[in-house]
């Protein structure tokens, strides 16, 4: 089963800070790691392909520093490791970016599953994988928390919903998010980190490879145009009410009224 | 000159990091308290290949280095010393020796399993009257119908009891001296080969220490280590790579203290301000972060030559005597930056100072590390 993983390498924090002139992300000077779902993804890719046999090909977009995310995924055992990086990529929003994921996808041929992580912890907008799913024009089942059952055709899964969940059945070819509670993320092992530094290689695909349209990429290719970003406020502290239910929600008005919200 | 780790070994450093953040932390305390050898995290590092790091993947190894295996004992340490140097033991005295003295049909048969994890090495020298005087054994070794027969007591044996395969020295020939030790290969549950007592310890409580007793036990010729009468060169050569492993032990060990030194310095409230504001702190913890940095410069640079293949000896014992002295001075200065509750169990700092004494004892005393510097340097 040939299975791809989409990941994206994001700064170590939750909180980065955004140039507020330019209103983009600062990057330099921050750790990075896999996002943290996507381990999640590759978890459940490597542990199919052990089961059942398989191919897990890891595909990133990033600058050329996503290479150490790229050779982590191979020490966890990935078979192969794909860098889409090209200056004409840069300034992608969600959608440019999918598109130029798919471009790659489509390059690689054939294929059974792509996972993506549910959303990036930088730019946290969840978008990325269900475009890639419309761009291949494939199914997509968002918030995987289980895989029920898989064979060459079709996919079950618990998808998590708010109080729930549903059990999802999908044909094949078919993308999926993925969530935290779906497993444990195995850690590289040591020949695993020798492999990936010292036997393998990491290849770089440029939009000329994938033959992607330079029209769509980078920020040509972006409908989504940045205004302006800011930090919003912390909010102050919260008041608990107290008392039987029917005290509690007279304080409720009480309180809500004087905001002069009721 | 490049200070920098390489991309490989910073992600070697990450991944004994959350290793030991979410393996051995956690019950780090609870084993030095039992006692217990932590076998779960063992089992887990045998099967990421921590075992064999520095060895050859096609001997079973991970196809790493002395830097990337350094690595892992210092930040194993850094969460339990104990475990450590199970590693320590088991790379640098159990399984090096096959490494680089074995055939490579003992390769094959002894260092295998040894890399990969599915046996546990150990290496015996000392004994009741042989310590620092490693000469002196009084353990025997005499050809008998075409086997070694071993008759003898080895005392303070780390990983003893637990391990599987044990590299022991004997007396093939005592009108030889120094050139009439050999080094045997010697696997548990040979007839004639048990265990004492487990020791009860100041420190690396969570580590077996045990006596190992051999009474006519019989070991193939093939068990051999090199020739006859090269088990002292043996010994030496393979304690002068050990001597790095103790020193990453003991570093782990010390930054471990400033690191629980740092976050009490802040938190700690006396006089309505946090204790590092108080210069007498801020200067026992930048005497600590100094020392730290100087010795780990110094136990990188060991490993590195190692890994160069260049001379090392005098090297290792300044980076071990170093390493320990800074890991016993510090860790005393951290239970003074936590005053009365670091004398407490509760605290870590009161199991680093136990931990850290042995660093300047076991694989060679300070005393014999300043004896390898000075005879290297008034050669
Ligand atoms: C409003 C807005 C502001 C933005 N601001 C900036 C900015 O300031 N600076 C900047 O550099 N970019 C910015 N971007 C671009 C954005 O960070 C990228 O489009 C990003 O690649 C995808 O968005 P996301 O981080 O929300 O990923 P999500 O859609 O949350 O990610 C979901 C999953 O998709 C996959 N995935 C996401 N990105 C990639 C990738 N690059 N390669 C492979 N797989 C991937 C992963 O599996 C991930 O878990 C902005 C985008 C938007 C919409
Ligand atoms: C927990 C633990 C684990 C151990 N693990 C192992 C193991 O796995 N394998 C193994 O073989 N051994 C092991 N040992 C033994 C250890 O290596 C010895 O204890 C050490 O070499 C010192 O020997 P000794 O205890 O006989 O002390 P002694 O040699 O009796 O030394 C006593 C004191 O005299 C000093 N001294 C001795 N000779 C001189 C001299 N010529 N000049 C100046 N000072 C001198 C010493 O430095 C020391 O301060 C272990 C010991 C301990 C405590």
């Amino acid at each position: 089963m040939k299975i791809v993983v989409c990941i994206k390498q994001v700064p170590n924090t939750t909180e980065v800070k955004f140039d507020q002139k330019t209103g983009t992300l600062i990057r330099e000077g921050l750790p990075t790691i896999i996002n943290p779902e996507d381990k999640n993804a590759l978890e459940e890719a490597l542990a199919i392909a052990g089961a059942v046999g398989g191919q897990v090909t890891v595909l990133t977009m990033g600058p050329a520093q996503a290479d150490y995310a790229l050779r982590e995924t191979l020490a966890m055992g990935a078979h192969e490791a794909i860098l889409l990086s090209d200056r004409a990529f840069a300034g992608a929003d969600t959608w440019a970016t999918s598109y130029a994921l798919a471009k790659a996808v489509e390059k690689l041929g054939e294929f059974s599953l792509i996972f993506c992580g549910r959303q990036a912890i930088d730019g946290d907008t969840a978008q990325v994988g269900p475009e890639l799913a419309e761009h291949l024009d494939i199914p997509h089942i968002t918030y995987v928390r289980r895989i029920v059952a898989l064979d060459e055709k079709t996919v079950v899964v618990e998808r998590a919903l708010e109080d729930g969940y549903e059990i999802v059945e999908s044909t094949l070819p078919a993308l999926l998010t993925t969530l935290k509670e779906l497993n444990v993320p195995r850690y590289p092992s040591a020949g695993g980190v020798i492999t990936a530094f010292d036997e393998k290689k990491v290849m770089v695909w440029t939009a000329e490879i994938v033959g992607a349209d330079p029209a769509k990429i980078g920020l040509k290719g972006s409908p989504t145009q940045v205004k302006r970003t800011f930090t919003p406020p912390v909010k102050g502290t919260g008041k608990m009410l107290t008392g039987t239910h029917k005290e509690m929600v007279q304080q409720l008005i009480q309180e809500l009224r004087t905001k002069h919200v009721l | 000159m490049d200070f920098a780790l390489s991309k490989k070994h910073e992600m070697f450093r990450t991944l004994f990091q959350e290793f030991a953040a979410q393996e051995i932390a956690p019950v780090a305390a609870e084993l030095d308290e039992s006692g217990e050898f932590p076998w779960l995290a063992v089992r887990k590092m045998a099967s990421l290949g921590f075992l064999g790091l520095p060895f050859p993947k096609d001997l079973g190894g991970a196809g790493a280095d002395t830097l990337a295996y350094i690595l892992a004992v210092e930040e194993f340490s850094r969460a339990c010393a104990a475990t450590g140097v199970v590693l320590s033991a088991h790379v640098s005295l159990g399984a090096h020796p096959i490494y680089q003295f074995g055939t490579k049909e003992q390769q094959a048969r002894f260092l295998g399993p040894l890399a990969k994890g599915e046996k546990l090495g150990a290496f015996a020298l000392t004994e009741p009257n042989a310590g620092t005087d490693a000469a002196s054994q009084q353990t025997t070794a005499v050809l008998s119908g075409g086997e070694y027969v071993l008759n003898g007591t080895k005392i303070f044996i780390t990983n003893g009891e637990v391990a599987d395969t044990y590299i022991v020295f004997a007396m093939t020939d005592r009108s030889k001296g120094l050139k009439g030790i050999s080094a045997f290969v010697v696997e548990k549950g040979t007839p004639g080969f048990t265990f004492g007592p487990q020791e009860n310890k100041l420190g690396i409580r969570a580590s077996s220490t045990t006596e190992l007793i051999f009474e006519d036990c019989r070991i193939p010729t093939g068990n051999m280590l090199g020739k006859e009468g090269d088990g002292f060169k043996i010994a030496m050569q393979t304690l002068d790579g050990g001597r790095i492993g103790i020193a990453a032990q003991a570093l782990g060990i010390a930054q471990a203290a400033l690191d629980e030194s740092v976050r009490y310095a802040k938190e700690r409230q006396q006089f309505s301000k946090p204790i590092g504001t108080f210069q007498a702190i801020q200067w026992m913890i930048a005497d600590m972060g100094t020392d730290i940095e100087a010795a780990r410069l110094l136990v990188y640079r060991a490993a590195w030559l190692k890994d160069m293949r260049r001379p090392f000896s005098k090297e290792a014992a300044m980076a071990k005597l170093y390493a320990s002295e800074t890991a016993m001075k510090h860790t005393v200065k951290a239970i003074q930056v936590h005053g009365g509750y670091g004398y407490m169990k509760d605290y870590k700092v009161e199991r680093l100072m136990r931990d850290a004494k042995i660093t300047e004892i076991y694989e060679g005393t300070s005393e014999v590390q300043r004896m390898v510097i000075s005879a290297s340097l008034l050669k």
